[in-house]
């Protein structure tokens, strides 16, 4: 759900820039009320455990009790850990594989789903389907499927890498988390494509077909340049929700076999039972850095392009 | 329910007669002439990808233990049993798990929408203030906050204070639903003419009347939105109650399926037939909302 976030932060965009005649009026006490519970609940659930974890951090804090400042020791000593570089490797690299997974098929579907075809609605229907189904719960189906349909259909087929559990592998494990994060992802991702695609005039099109273009031509050359908006937005935001993968990881390998697949947000969630509480404070912060990161990215990639 | 809130029917019977005439991809000829029968064929068959699933998830909560055990996972039940949802009905104890669940989605669905509908009010009325502008922005910081990064401080703070139970849940995902919601909400409140709600204090209403019986009837399309993301986000949410809450009997319904990961591995038809509990309603929703679903998502990220 939170892949659909929206985006853009921008003055230009923020409510009312205009109300001059009110300029100078004092404001109703009732509109503090207003605002009120939502500044208090979301500094206390949000900002404070924010600036409470960067803090913890740079000390040597194991939960509860007694703790010293250490300075940056955790941070050193995260960059030397390999299980920390290890689901830092994993995790980028399953987002970045899911997200072109995604995005492909998505955009594929959208320009099907808005062509002229029957049942047009019964299939976007279906389509949007996965979306609303809980992530831990679709990854405990496909965990039955990935464990007992598929080897025994690999066994039948005579194919041998396949005659077994692909989530026992090591080496194939992450295929399973993308193919199950792509299935639900895919139709949010979906839908804003459709947007876009309606968003053309068709007259572009028929400009296209006198010229003699083919629907390949006019697929690459003049659909994809005219979506570009949206595909930004799509990678931006399916890359950055992929990073906090979780839910689907647990329902499907629980990082295992071994560590192979363990995430960031699995590994950070470590802290709290293992003892190095501080620690793991440490890598959340790291990676709030980097979550920011690319927020910024986001916040030039996407300025000015979403009224395409 | 029933009732189809203006601004969003008009967007997508929009969106319908701009398919209709500018269905891209095709040729004109095309266009005027019959739909197509091969992309209609493939996308049927992609859409297999997600009807198989939710088939063998069916098929599997209504088969016996037997040969939900030994059998192909796509063969149909033979004989139909419900056993399978009278024992997970009680291994789960899936009226406790239900009421928690529903008592966390319904109250983070209202909090959210009666939070930032009241935040988004003050603000887009009073934007020539510092301190509401500002206060805009930093409820929106939090869209670039993931879960993850709080998760541990947040953890430890819910237990200080005696939240770590399904109320400091929905308190939770009330906070991070906050975000996109101000944005839509403020971004409509731009679009009521003031004229409205002038004519209604010229009339001697209070902000406090103006804001219930003028603004929130009218925030109706945009609150039917934010609930739908409220509600999807909360009732499959298992990271966070998996986390916050301590104590195991007050789990809610995504969280309660991972006893079939351990104990009762091997009963299919019982797991099945719970994750399949678990996940009807908010498929229920979903049919009956479909609209809402998908303008929702364009919305949100054409907003942005």
């Amino acid at each position: 759900m939170a892949t659909t976030t929206a985006t853009r932060v921008d003055t230009a965009e923020a409510p009312r820039p205009d109300q001059a005649p009110r300029k100078r009026r004092k404001v109703e006490p009732i509109y503090y009320l207003f605002l009120l519970p939502a500044l208090v609940l979301f500094s206390l659930a949000i900002t404070l455990p924010a600036i409470m974890g960067i803090f913890y951090s740079f000390t040597n804090s194991i939960g509860f009790g007694e703790w010293d400042f250490v300075g940056l020791i955790n941070y050193q000593a995260m960059f030397s850990d390999p299980a920390i570089w290890q689901s830092y490797l994993f995790t980028f690299g399953f987002a970045a594989v899911t997200v072109v997974v995604v995005n492909v098929i998505a955009f594929l579907l959208a320009v099907g789903l808005t062509a002229k075809i029957r049942m047009k609605s019964a299939l976007r229907a279906i389509f949007v389907i996965p979306m609303v189904i809980s992530g831990i719960i679709i990854a405990y189906v496909f965990n039955y499927l990935f464990s007992n349909s598929v080897p025994a259909a690999g066994s039948s087929l005579g194919i041998s890498w396949l005659s077994e559990s692909i989530l026992a592998n090591p080496n194939l494990a992450w295929v399973a988390i993308v193919i199950v994060t792509a299935w639900q992802a895919i139709p949010g991702t979906l839908l804003i494509y459709i947007a876009g695609l309606l968003s053309i005039p068709g007259d572009v099109y028929e400009a296209a077909d006198l010229d003699g273009a083919s629907k390949l031509q006019a697929l690459l050359k003049i659909t994809l340049p005219l979506v570009s908006g949206y595909v930004v937005i799509n990678i931006v935001l399916g890359f950055k929700g992929f990073l906090n993968a979780y839910d689907i990881i647990v329902g499907l390998t629980n990082g295992g076999p071994g560590t192979s697949t363990r995430s960031i947000a699995m590994t950070i969630v470590t802290g709290f039972t293992g003892g190095d509480y501080a620690y793991q404070m440490a890598n959340a912060t790291f990676f709030f850095l980097i979550t920011i990161l690319i927020s910024l990215v986001q916040l030039r990639a996407t300025r000015g392009r979403s009224t395409l | 329910m029933s009732t189809q809130p203006a601004l969003v029917s008009e967007n997508i019977q929009g969106v319908e007669t701009l398919e209709g005439r500018l269905a891209p991809g095709g040729s004109s000829r095309r266009r005027i002439g019959h739909p197509s029968w091969t992309t209609t064929a493939v996308l049927a068959l992609c859409s297999l990808s997600i009807l198989i699933p939710l088939y063998v998830t069916i098929s599997m909560a209504f088969k016996t233990t037997e040969q939900a055990v030994s059998g192909s996972a796509f063969a149909l039940p033979a004989p139909f049993s419900v056993d399978g949802f009278r024992e997970a009905w009680s291994l789960t104890d899936f009226p406790r798990a239900f009421t928690i669940s529903v008592l966390v989605t319904a109250g983070s669905v209202f909090g959210t929408i009666i939070l930032a509908a009241f935040a988004s009010y003050a603000i887009s009325r009073n934007w020539e203030r510092r301190l509401f502008r500002y206060s805009f922005f930093y409820l929106l910081a939090a869209m670039f906050i993931p879960f993850p990064v709080l998760a541990l401080a947040q953890i430890r703070l819910t237990g200080i204070v005696g939240l770590d139970n399904p109320a400091g849940v929905t308190l939770l995902h009330i906070m991070f639903q906050l975000s996109f919601s101000v944005l839509l909400f403020t971004a409509f409140l731009r679009s009521i003419p003031m004229e409205l709600e002038e004519s209604a204090r010229i009339d001697g209403a209070t902000t406090w009347q103006t804001f219930w019986k003028l603004i929130f009837p009218l925030l109706a399309p945009m609150s039917a939105t934010v609930g739908i993301f409220a509600f999807l986000a909360s009732w499959n949410d298992f990271m966070m109650p998996s986390l916050i809450t301590s104590d195991p009997t007050l789990q809610t319904l995504p969280v309660v399926q991972s006893i079939f990961q351990t104990q009762f591995s091997n009963n299919y038809n019982v797991s099945f037939a719970s994750y399949l509990m678990a996940m009807a309603p908010a498929i229920a929703v979903y049919i009956f909302t479909q609209r809402w679903v998908m303008a929702g998502v364009t919305q949100g990220a054409v907003k942005g």
